[in-house]
Parts: C-alpha cells; structure tokens; sequence
C-alpha cells in the first residue's frame, strides 16, 4: 500500500495532503473495493489515474505499474473513468457503511 | 413477501421517490450505502426549495439551512481581472425563500426522514450489488450486501447516483464514459459567522452564492464559493477529460482558484475544514438515458438530470422532481398492474410537462456552449478586455468607442467571426 499524500502535494500548497486528507472520515473496510490489473497498466502512456484522483491514491511504480491505495477513497469513479485501458482499473462501491463519510459535503 | 417498491439511494432523487410511493399507500424500501443519507454526497452547494411547496408544505421552517441566499454573484475570471454581476433581493431572505445553503448530510437525512415519515423503510448500511431480473428479463428485485440480501419488488427505482451501477445493469447508462462528466473538487474552510457577515456584506441569516466561469487554470469549468452558517465551500468543477488530458492535480486547481485576486482575500483566515470531491454529470438532455425499462426506473444523478447550463446550475431540484415523478408513476403503475416499460410510461410524460426534462429539453445546447473552448478560453477574456477598457481613463488622449473598444479586443483574443456568429445564435436560441 502507499502511503497516502507521499506524491503530488504542491510545494505551495498551504496544508499538506496528509492533513488535506486528515479531515475527512473514513471507515475503511476490510475488503479493497479497487482492483488494479498493474499488467494493463504497463502498456498505458497516460495513466491519467495518477494526477485525476482526487485523493491522489495511484502511484506509477519503477517498473510502470500502478500502486494504489483503496483506503482514502472519495468514491467518486474519475479513476475508472479516465482509465483509457479496458480492465486496468475494476471498481465498485465498498461494502455498506464502510467508506468515506462526508460530513459537509 | 415482495415489496410494491425498492428505491436505491436515499439521496434526492430516492428520497423523493419513497416518499411519494409511501404516500400512495405502497410498501417501499429505501437503500442506502453510507450509514446515513448524505454520507456519500457532495455538491456546490445551493438548494433551490420550490419544488417541495406541494410536497412538505412550509418546508422551510423545519429544514436544516445554512443561510438563505440573498446574493448571487455571477463572474466571469481571467489570470488577472474580474468581472462580476451582482444581484441581492431581499425578497430572497424572506418566505417562502429562493435558494438555501445546506450540507447534504443534513439535507438528505432530513428528507429521507419525510419518506420514513410517510411510511417507507430506509435500509441504511446497505449496497444494492445487482437487479435481480425474472424469466423474462423484467426487473423484479435487487440484491444487496446484506446476509440475507435479496429484496424482490415489483418495481426497482434507481436513484443510485453519477455511477449507477443499476442504470449501467440495466443497459440504459454506458459503463464508462467521461466525456459528459465533470468533477467538483470543494474544500469547506472555517470562518466566524461574524467575518463572514462583515465579508460578505450579509445580515445573520443570510448567505452569498459566488459562481465563477474561469479561474480554473485554463481547463473548461469554474468555480465557485458559498457562505455557510460558520463555514463556506469554495472549489472548482472541471471537465474530467480536461483534466484528465493536463495532468494537473484536482487540490492545485483548487488552490489555484483560492489564489485568484478576486477570491483570495474572502478566504484570508479560513482553514480547511473538510475536502470532498464528487463527479457530475452535466451533459444535458442529448446525453440522458432512456428513463425506464420493465420493472425499472431512473431518476437524479443517475439519469444525468443535473442542469449545469451556466447562469443555471441546478440539480438537486431536478433530482427531487425526477424522484417525486418515478414514485408517483411507479404507485401508478403498481395500481393498474402493469409494470413493464410501458405501464411504466407515466413517468417520462409527467416530467416532460413538468420543469425537469422542459428545462433540460430547452437548454440542451448550455452544457456544450458553457464548456467550450472559445467560452472559456475567447470570450471570457473579450468581455474583461471591454469591460476594462472602458473604464480606464486614457487622458489626454479621449475615450474610444464602445465598438472600437469590442472590436479591438475581439481581435486580440482571434474570436473568429463564424463562431461568434453560431455561438450567438445558439446561446440566442437556447436562453430566449
């Protein structure tokens, strides 16, 4: 798993991703409701993915897979979505009342 | 035992669903995901009551709001200038009101207590996974995460949201297509509800509504900022294959739009209370699915219904006409015994008499014109060159013409004159 908000986070940004991500509830479930097929990925030259999720929860690995973090999931689908090779990305919602918990959304 | 009803997502749309299938006397269940409604939603956020006059009535004495919307702030941005069209009504902070800032947690849970009120059953904690279909492939049922998940009903209601596995099941939604999407990306910053009176020129109960077309690092959307009772919401909503295409991260948007000169000394102080990010579907009638199947229909977010037609940006009064109309089609359906597509057809006539598809139908071209190239890119910058131009004083050398001014900066931002002219003519034709 990565870390979150270890990528991405602007120099100028006046909170850090972790406490970005800080504020907001989640009640992770046991089972992860991302797939990643990191064998598709390898052929992506996009992996649009990394830079659209907003809780910046794909990494590019060294050997041009995809890491990915389910547990800070916004369940917003951009990455499914943007994902332009059939397979790489499998998601669903995570199990009942598990997930993200918006509180002022 | 079936149920006369399942309705999946006790969002807008769902709620509003239960609640008029309950009303008519029918046995409807209400799933929802997260531990309560409202968990899994975002939005900008403004809701516009109206439609709920008929439905609970003096609605606004219970509801949980922010603040009234007394002003509405429409810009339009480049790097470096602004410019804004103002409008403040009183009448708007007073009854039966306008449009209200609320929290969707406890906006949604508020209206699934009116569908618990009136009867229905909220399964909350609960995924609908998949339709369950019978020999002939109607719609009968779903099936859920729960232990013991199956819920049979004569009609299933699929209010399930931008993602709707259900619609996408059902074969009325493709499985993927971002084309027509956009994501919202929104920060809720803490302020003092006193700073935020004094900033924004409000009395107690009375909250401000800024949209802006620009400001969002040259990727087609806006954005936007909203006062709440001691908070407000401000983000950007951008093209998801914009996005997708330059590589720039939702929260840097964000923070680019906070940085603006116009926006950025209204959130001087504020800190970052909550970070949220939500897709919408704001491609309009010519991307709406077919409404309905055997056994089956499809309301709010899930039928893309939200109206994102620039001055307009509404879709939680869609989403809860759209679900008002599928409850009472449905409870009509299920009292004359036939189910299919067709018994089911009551639906798709109410909202074409109704605001829902009327004003989707004649603002099919807004989504398209709003996001543009040369809107965000052309004219936006035309209309700050003339609006500054205007008023800076060239002495000694006298004011130009308004139409010298306006051709000048046509030519310097190279608006051709074929798109000016089409793209007159369609917003002329969308907005008469």
């Amino acid at each position: 798993m990565l870390a979150n908000g270890m990528i991405g986070a602007p120099a100028w940004a006046e909170i850090s991703f972790d406490e970005r991500m800080a504020t907001v509830e989640f009640r992770v479930s046991e089972r992860a409701h991302i797939e990643v097929d990191s064998d598709v990925c390898r052929s992506c030259t996009t992996k649009a993915c990394v830079t659209a999720c907003p809780a910046n929860l794909f990494a590019p690995t060294s050997d041009g897979g995809i890491l990915f973090n389910y547990e800070q999931c916004f369940e917003c689908g951009t990455c499914y979505l943007v994902c332009n090779s059939e397979g790489a990305i499998t998601w669903s919602y995570p199990d009942g009342g598990h997930g993200v918990v918006f509180r002022h959304g | 035992m079936s149920l006369d009803a399942v309705v999946v997502g006790a969002g807008p749309a769902g709620s509003a669903a239960a609640l008029a299938l309950a009303r008519a006397g029918r046995s409807v269940v209400l799933v929802e995901r997260g531990p309560f409604p409202g968990a899994k939603n975002v939005y900008g956020g403004v809701v516009y009551g109206r439609v709920l006059d008929d439905v609970i009535p003096r609605w606004w004495d219970e509801v949980p709001v922010q603040r009234w919307v007394v002003r509405r702030s429409t810009m339009v941005l480049t790097d470096e200038q602004a410019i804004t069209l103002d409008l403040r009504s009183q009448a708007w902070g007073a009854e039966p009101y306008n449009g209200m800032t609320v929290f969707r947690a406890d906006f949604d849970s508020w209206l699934a207590g009116h569908a618990v009120a009136a009867g229905a059953r909220l399964l909350t904690s609960t995924v609908a996974t998949g339709l369950i279909r019978d020999g002939a492939g109607r719609v009968c049922g779903v099936r859920t995460d729960r232990p013991d998940g199956d819920l049979p009903a004569r009609v299933v209601i699929a209010c399930d949201g931008v993602n709707s596995f259900l619609a996408k099941e059902a074969g009325l939604l493709p499985r993927a297509d971002a084309t027509h999407m956009t994501l919202g990306a929104k920060e809720v910053l803490s302020l003092p509800a006193d700073v935020i009176e004094e900033r924004f020129a409000l009395g107690p109960h009375e909250g401000l509504d800024i949209e802006a077309i620009g400001g969002t690092g040259g990727l087609p959307g806006g954005g936007f900022l909203y006062t709440n009772r001691d908070s407000i919401s401000v983000g950007v909503v951008v093209s998801l294959t914009g996005l997708a295409a330059s590589g720039r991260r939702p929260e840097d948007l964000i923070a680019g739009f906070k940085a603006h000169p116009a926006i950025a000394p209204y959130l001087r102080g504020a800190s970052v209370k909550e970070y949220s990010a939500h897709l919408i579907p704001e491609g309009g009638y010519d991307t709406m699915p077919a409404l309905a199947a055997d056994g089956f229909l499809v309301a709010g977010d899930a039928a893309y219904m939200t109206l994102a037609a620039g001055i307009w940006l509404e879709g939680v009064n869609f989403a809860i006409g759209a679900g008002l109309a599928a409850g009472r089609a449905a409870a009509e359906a299920i009292a004359s015994g036939d189910v299919s597509e067709a018994g089911l057809g009551g639906y798709r006539k109410a909202m074409e008499r109704n605001f829902v598809l009327k004003d989707h139908k004649r603002l099919r071209l807004a989504p398209h014109l709003v996001l543009s190239e040369r809107m965000q890119q052309q004219y936006t910058k035309v209309i700050c060159d003339v609006a500054e131009e205007l008023f800076t004083v060239t002495n000694p050398a006298p004011k130009p013409g308004l139409l010298r001014i306006l051709l000048r900066a046509i030519r310097r931002r190279r608006v051709r004159w074929r798109d000016l002219a089409r793209d007159g003519l369609d917003t002329a034709r969308t907005f008469r």
